[in-house]
């Protein structure tokens, strides 16, 4: 799929909802996914990450608005998408009564892989994601992090263009993760078109580009030091004991310029809308108790805080 | 669209995974093996030795053979002699006893005439005692030229009322009905949760991204299926045979095709339900709502005849009602299986709709 200034895209969708009953898990979405990239999805729970994926695996229909994906139009192609698509289910979705092996072989024959080269490409996925020790241990029985590379390497076995991860790494160590981004690198260096959800913001950070999204609605969009450049605001840290930290919170998130304070040990991270002339001196006339305060840089964490802030406002004010 | 080579991959998955279930494994055994030998011990009561009592009023060479001959026979145990049919049925009724037998005083003259020449008379609350002394009453006790029959019970003062099962059962009789309570029991319910383990547990997500089918994914699983549910059959009738020493008169073509029949519209409930419950758990409780009606009101537990229109109309509705009267018309009473074509209509018009349904549920090849 290309676009008339001659990108790239692996996905787009276009003003893309889904509905169940009352809810709108997915609203109003529209992306254009670059290929041959990472692309990230960033949100907290329920905002609708795995259903905007399921959309476009095929695996839903959407109440409105149109998905493409590797140029096929979903759900009305998703037959000709399967074959090059590969997708790593939320939920570990192999056979955990069978044993390595005996899930790459099962996903090989329902890939389609040919029969010669069947067994040479499981062995090269074993030497590959380190499951040689593993191969005739039953799935259930291994560590998170086997599982997580098993699954990915059942979701790439038949070489898919189009490679989607949902929240791949949520239940394994850092460590684990860290080895598992090294390996989405490869497959990206490989030429594969990957779109991974998260709610990691280290990971988020990993990505070429992302996607904020909350409550089905995308809030923010780009690449990461992008999003971080342009936040529209301006960062500061305040010291304090503990036990004050916990009152000026609550007195600086109450004011409409301040989108998002965090405690951080003995600090305050406080986000000031941009457009102040001397925005370190109004904090302190403000709120005096705060003492000096010091500017620092914005992280993706504070992106994604201004960006859903709209929400906790409205949030807070009802309980 | 429908590959082998992807029908291959899921067949062989689905035993892997039922090899490992130590459970299932033992249940797809267990449960045709137990039953087998529970019912059919349980109702084939060859049952001896029931406290009796007499009332020899002839008191001839005759009545004393006859006597003796029942207490031969072991059925009875002969224990008290009474001077009066009062007594006897007194005794009877107190329950000391549970049958007595009582000799007229005119015997030679009812055996030369031809006409009821004795009776028993026992105690109609207990189905046992009554299946085991009306099969007594139906045999010659006496051989050669002394044969008596005794078969003739119309004169007999107290009837022989037996309050429950009033059909008389015995092993053979209950094994070909047995046939469609196991495979109801297992198969409905291995396929329905079999198809839902996939759901719930997420693989069916992940196998709807790959290029195998929604046909070929059913296909996959009900096959081993199939192959188990004519496991089962052959390790009923094998041990029917070698235990209770059923007869099998019908064709093996028939019975064949009776049973291949009843496992499709089994398979195919299994289906339908899996296609409505989320969690395995739902698919067993359905299938016990679906299970019990099918054990009580299929004429293998209560006769049909019994039952009040409500009942029937339900037992007619299933399958296994016809596929019990199926196999006992064939394997009992050698009936052809063109001998029978209301059951097999309804048998292929059952499989049909169910499945059309399932296939109705779950074609889209989508999570909803
Ligand atoms: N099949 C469904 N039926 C009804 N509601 C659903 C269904 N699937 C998702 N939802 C709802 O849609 C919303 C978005 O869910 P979704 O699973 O897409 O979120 P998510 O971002 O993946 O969250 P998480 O990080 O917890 O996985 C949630 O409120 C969820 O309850
Ligand atoms: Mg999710």
């Amino acid at each position: 799929m290309t676009d008339a200034a001659g990108r790239n895209y692996c996905i787009r969708t276009d003003k893309l909802t889904r509905k169940f009953g009352d809810l709108t898990a997915v609203d109003h979405l529209s992306l254009n996914i670059p290929a041959g990239e990472i692309y990230g999805f960033l949100g907290p729970n329920g905002s609708g990450k795995s259903t905007s994926i399921r959309l476009i695996c095929g695996l839903l229909s959407p109440s409105s608005g149109k998905v493409e994906a590797l140029g096929y139009s979903i759900p009305r192609q998703a037959e000709k998408l399967k074959s090059r698509l590969g997708y790593m289910t939320q939920k570990f979705s192999l056979y955990q009564d069978l044993s390595v092996d005996e899930n790459l072989r099962f996903i090989a024959s329902i890939q389609g892989l040919p029969k010669k080269i069947r067994e040479s490409r499981i062995r090269e996925l074993r030497r590959q994601f380190h499951l040689e020790k593993n191969r005739d241990q039953l799935t259930g029985t291994m560590s998170g992090g086997q599982k997580q590379r098993l699954a990915l390497a059942a979701a790439i076995i038949h070489n898919p263009s189009l490679l989607i991860l949902d929240e791949p790494t949520s239940a394994v160590d850092p460590e684990s993760r860290r080895e598992f981004w090294e390996y989405l690198f490869e497959l990206v260096g490989q030429g594969m078109s990957i779109l991974v959800s998260t709610h990691y913001m280290d990971e988020a950070e990993r990505c070429h580009r992302l996607a904020i999204i909350q409550k089905g609605r995308l809030r923010a969009e780009g690449e990461p030091r992008k999003l971080m450049s342009g936040l529209g605001a301006e960062v500061f840290l305040a010291h304090g004991r503990s036990d004050e930290l916990i009152h000026w919170r609550k007195e600086l998130v109450s004011h409409n310029d301040i989108p998002g304070c965090t405690q951080i040990g003995n600090s305050l991270r406080i986000m000031i809308t941009s457009g102040r002339k001397n925005p370190e001196a109004w904090l302190s006339s403000t709120f005096p108790f705060l003492g000096k305060v010091e500017q620092t840089r914005p992280n993706l964490e504070d992106v994604f805080v201004k960006a859903t802030h709209q929400d906790h406002i409205q949030e807070e004010g009802r309980l | 669209m429908i590959r082998t080579d992807k029908i291959r991959a899921m067949v062989y998955k689905e035993l892997k995974q039922l090899q490992r279930d130590r459970l299932t494994a033992a249940m797809v055994f267990g449960i045709p093996v137990m039953q087998l030998l529970l019912f059919g011990f349980a109702i084939n009561y060859n049952v001896r030795n029931i406290p009796a009592a007499w009332c020899d009023q002839a008191e001839s060479v005759k009545s004393r053979q006859i006597i003796q001959d029942i207490q031969a026979g072991q059925v009875l145990d002969l224990q008290i002699q009474t001077r009066t049919p009062e007594e006897l049925r007194q005794l009877i009724q107190s329950g000391k006893v549970r049958a007595g037998v009582l000799i007229p005083q005119d015997l030679s003259s009812r055996l030369q005439d031809n006409r009821s020449s004795f009776q028993i008379l026992t105690d109609g609350s207990s189905s046992v005692v009554t299946g085991a002394v009306t099969s007594l009453a139906s045999l010659p006790l006496y051989q050669g030229e002394h044969s008596i029959d005794y078969r003739n019970q119309e004169a007999l003062p107290i009837q022989v009322l037996p309050l429950y099962n009033p059909e008389q059962r015995t092993a053979v009789e209950v094994i070909p009905g047995l046939i469609g309570i196991i495979l109801t029991m297992t198969l409905m319910l291995f396929t329905a949760i079999a198809l839902v383990r996939e759901t719930e547990h997420g693989s069916m997500e992940m196998l709807i991204t790959t290029p195998v089918s929604p046909m070929e994914i059913i296909i996959g699983k009900l096959l081993p299926y199939i192959g188990i549910g004519i496991f089962q059959t052959i390790l009923v009738f094998l041990l029917g045979i070698l235990v209770f020493r059923l007869p099998v008169n019908g064709r093996i073509t028939d019975i064949a095709l009776a049973v291949l029949m009843f496992i499709s519209s089994t398979l195919s409930m299994g289906l339908l339900i899996s296609s409505f419950v989320k969690t395995q758990f739902q698919a067993v409780q359905v299938s016990i709502f679906i299970l019990l009606p099918s054990i009580l009101l299929s004429g293998f537990v209560f006769p049909y005849e019994g039952m009040p229109a409500f009942a029937r109309g339900l037992s007619k509705i299933l399958p296994v009602t016809h596929f019990i009267e199926l196999m006992r018309g064939i394997v009992l009473r050698g009936a052809g299986i063109a001998e029978m074509p209301l059951q097999i209509g309804v048998l292929l018009l059952f499989i049909v709709i169910t499945m059309s349904l399932a296939w109705l549920r779950m074609r889209n090849k989508q999570l909803d």
